[in-house]
């Protein structure tokens, strides 16, 4: 079942002069259509500006679309009484750690979601524990959010999202403002999130590195899809990724000059092993 | 011409339940002309060393000389200082408050005191050099894209004409792109304004691709220090304290353990590339053809 | 410097007094800081003192924390102090020049100093052993009355909370702006008042862009967790009067009538 289905979704920044007079209109969607099946875990890369943040934010209805048709969970978003169910259904992480926790204390942020769905006392408890065990923060339950690391930041927030007991989690650039380490752990946390407790994810990043593991890949560019498949065949298109200002992992890149030089490599190689194999089975 | 960090310490929040060691006796030499990378982990004092370096934070041990003076001698001039090592933060561009480009490009240069002709003159070489385009320099910030607000706020820093310039990881935040034209850039004023150049970056990638020198620090203290090629090859030492060589030491390592006979001290995309078809065409003796300009 | 402000900054412990419900420290610390200035003589004074003491030692908070806001405000102590000193007519101990330090001048100068302090440290035991959140429920649930001639209480609430979570975040960009202006040979520290204030633009600005940046992207992400006011919002932490809580207000209660008693009959 898809859990997402976008229909050829439009979506238009109207700029106004101080008169209320158009001055001018960004398409920021241009007819973007795509699926999600349930338990996926689905990427979208795309540089900045691609659109793919303005898609992101569509999914839990913090925008509404010009045109086209955006189902979640089998609801139209255009349907203002399926509003909060949509918003709990599909949470939302962010980019930047600091400007998404709202509490003093790791434990009163994430009880945040619960609490503004009038989830009771004894469950809201049970589920702060059981998020934040999920992404193994259990032990900074009582911590204040300013002391801890930026991944450990964004991982508070993924646990804040978790309390709200999504069927998925849309991540709008959750490393971009992380350190390597950072990157690693909450990629690491979301990945066990979809393995283990089948949680729907949509992965958005200029990160090439981070989507290899992803089930499917969509490409954004000038608001519109330009490739989707899998990272091996995302991946072994180099020249097209790089014309939409995206590069590959350098294992890739290093497979695609070899073979590029007239040696028998396979296209779409994304790991060091597998780069390794190949190589010592031509020597 | 050269800055000299003799013996180095610095405490943090010091007699407080927070006090920590960021700097542990740094001996450092930096000459006139070089391009040094600096990596490690987020606390591993990186930051705190470079802010030392143009007297925005002073030491609580040791001493640092600017061209043989010291710059903690009383008569000192730490503005002087400012404008001769300039320091770019991290998100430069938070740091833009005019109303357009060029106006805040001129702030710097304004503030040493020079006239309103050499101020402008200054304000529009450092815009020529960051290559931002002239239809951007009399627009508000906020009309520009996250990359142009960038080099706009690099620009900044270069009117006051350093001799030094210190960027703290310039690319954070910018997509695949927009990361190599701001490297790209930098790297240029490296060769044709004949500064000196500290890249502090998370990435092993950029800096095996440019830097010429190579400071690894971990807890405050400079781990390994000399050119790429040297630091990637205790890449073991590396991975123990958690850094990681670029990704295609690893392969050329696996390799020879494998018994295919790569150059060893492959730490570039390109070298790797040319070593393993020159081991592959000896063996073979078939020809591959080696474009070295497909690979940036 | 700026982030020695204790002020909002929570000291986790087990302590009884982290664990009374936050309208019984409310209470408390309005009485407390009434006794302040009640207080008159040195058994009143040993009162209060006691009763500050009893409270630190009971909160399970580092002294040298409390002490930290004491810092802040060190200046207008010693203002405070001096011009009580100096200025209060009467009995004549000292003279020198055109200063005279009176035995009432003495006496005044020393409660006012001490009255600061403990109000200082008082103080900092309630924001140091109470989460901002639970401060804001406190007041929420015990100006909730206000709601009926039109206040929007929860709003307020949930305003101040946030700001509370915010302050360090902006202190620390504070100072990450202004160091960046100084790489740019800004200088905030010389000059008349009038320079001085120009010199604050380049900090002033980019400060409060980052506050609406901040304000924006915050109002995103409640939105996105579903936030839609106080109706229908249920709490993790309900407050709820327990038996501590009771005992809580009779002490409370008790100081206050020692503290009044010793006034009247002493």
């Amino acid at each position: 079942m898809n859990f997402i289905e976008a229909r050829k979704l439009v979506h238009e920044y109207i700029r106004r002069d101080e008169e209320d007079n158009v001055e001018g209109i960004t398409t920021a969607l241009d007819g973007v259509s795509l699926d999600v099946r349930q338990g996926e875990f689905v990427a979208i890369l795309g540089h900045n500006g691609s659109g793919k943040s303005t898609l992101a934010k569509h999914f839990n209805v913090l925008l509404q679309a010009s045109g086209g048709t955006l189902w979640v969970d089998g609801k139209d978003t255009q349907d203002g009484n399926y509003l909060w169910d949509i918003r709990q259904n599909a949470g939302m992480v962010f980019q930047n750690p600091d400007n998404q926790i709202i509490a003093s204390v790791v434990e009163e942020d994430v009880a945040f979601g619960p609490e503004n769905i009038g989830v009771p006392a004894d469950e809201i408890w049970r589920r702060v524990e059981k998020s934040l065990q999920s992404v193994g923060m259990l032990s900074y339950r009582e911590h204040s959010p300013n002391k801890l690391s930026g991944g450990q930041k964004q991982r508070v927030a993924i646990a804040g999202v978790m309390a709200m007991e999504p069927k998925c989690i849309v991540l709008d650039e959750p490393t971009a403002m992380l350190d390597p380490d950072g990157r690693r752990e909450v990629l690491k946390a979301v990945e066990m999130l979809n393995r283990e407790k089948h949680v729907t994810v949509i992965w958005i990043t200029h990160y090439m590195e981070e989507v290899v593991g992803a089930d499917k890949v969509y490409v954004m560019d000038h608001g519109k899809v330009v490739m989707q498949g899998s990272p091996r065949e995302i991946f072994s298109q180099v020249d097209t990724l790089k014309s939409y200002r995206l590069d590959v992992p350098q294992i890739t890149l290093l497979a695609h000059e070899l073979r590029k030089a007239g040696m028998e490599i396979p296209a779409g190689i994304l790991t060091r092993q597998e780069l390794v194999e190949v190589l010592c089975r031509l020597y | 011409m050269s800055i000299i960090l003799d013996k180095v310490s610095y405490v943090y929040s010091e007699n407080t339940a927070y006090e920590k060691q960021a700097l542990k006796n740094i001996n450092l030499q930096i000459q006139d002309g070089e391009f040094i990378g600096i990596i490690g982990h987020t606390g591993s004092g990186k930051s705190t060393l470079i802010q030392h370096l143009n007297g925005l934070l002073q030491a609580s041990f040791g001493g640092i000389y600017y061209n043989g003076r010291d710059i903690y001698e009383e008569d000192y001039d730490k503005k002087e200082l400012r404008s001769k090592v300039g320091l770019v933060f991290q998100y430069p561009e938070h740091q833009l408050f005019e109303t357009n480009i060029f106006e805040d490009v001129c702030f710097g240069p304004r503030n040493l005191g020079l006239s309103k002709k050499e101020t402008e003159l200054r304000a529009f070489s450092a815009l020529r050099s960051v290559g931002l385009p002239e239809s951007d320099w009399y627009q508000s910030p906020f009309e520009l894209s996250g990359g142009e607000k960038r080099r706009a706020a690099i620009a900044g820093v270069l009117a006051m004409k350093p001799e030094v310039l210190i960027l703290d990881e310039p690319t954070a935040g910018l997509d695949p792109q927009g990361r190599d034209e701001i490297l790209d850039q930098v790297a240029a004023m490296h060769r044709e304004l004949h500064m000196t150049i500290l890249l502090v970056s998370h990435s092993m990638e950029d800096v095996a691709r440019y830097v010429d020198r190579l400071l690894v620090m971990n807890q405050g203290e400079i781990m390994l220090d000399g050119t790429p090629r040297e630091v990637f090859a205790h890449w073991r030492e590396l991975e123990a304290v958690g850094l990681a060589a670029p990704q295609v030491t690893y392969v050329v390592q696996e390799l020879r353990e494998r018994g295919i006979p790569v150059n060893p001290a492959a730490t570039t995309l390109e070298e790797a590339k040319t070593s393993v078809l020159e081991v592959f065409q000896n063996r073979k003796g078939k020809e591959f053809s080696n474009n070295k300009n497909s690979v940036k | 410097m700026l982030r020695d402000i204790t002020i909002g900054q929570y000291y986790p412990s087990d302590s009884v007094i982290h664990r009374l419900d936050p309208r019984v420290k409310l209470m408390g610390t309005l009485v407390y800081i009434l006794s302040l200035f009640f207080f008159q003589n040195g058994f009143g004074l040993a009162a209060v003192t006691l009763g500050l003491i009893l409270l630190i030692k009971l909160s399970k908070v580092p002294f040298r924390y409390m002490t930290k806001g004491l810092k802040a405000i060190g200046v207008i102590l010693a203002m405070t102090g001096l011009f009580n000193l100096f200025l209060t007519p009467g009995e004549p101990l000292v003279k020198f020049w055109i200063f005279k330090i009176t035995q009432e001048g003495l006496k005044n100068a020393g409660f006012m100093v001490i009255r600061l302090t403990y109000l200082i440290l008082g103080s900092s035991v309630l924001t140091l052993t109470t989460t901002p959140n639970q401060l804001t429920d406190g007041m929420e649930k015990s100006l909730k009355p206000l709601n009926k001639i039109g206040i929007p209480v929860h709003e307020i609430a949930m305003i101040m909370s946030i700001a509370l979570r915010f302050i360090p975040i902006l202190i620390e960009e504070t100072d990450k702006i202004m160091k960046a202006q100084l790489a740019r040979g800004a200088d905030f520290e010389s000059g008349n008042f009038i320079k001085r204030v120009k010199a604050m633009v380049p900090l002033l600005v980019p400060l409060f862009v980052s506050a609406f940046r901040r304000a924006n992207d915050l109002a995103m992400a409640m939105e996105a967790r579903c936030y839609h006011g106080g109706e229908g919002r249920t709490k993790m932490k309900p407050l709820k009067y327990q038996k501590k809580d009771g005992i809580g207000y009779l002490l409370i209660a008790g100081y206050f009538v020692l503290v009044l008693l010793l006034r009247i009959l002493l």
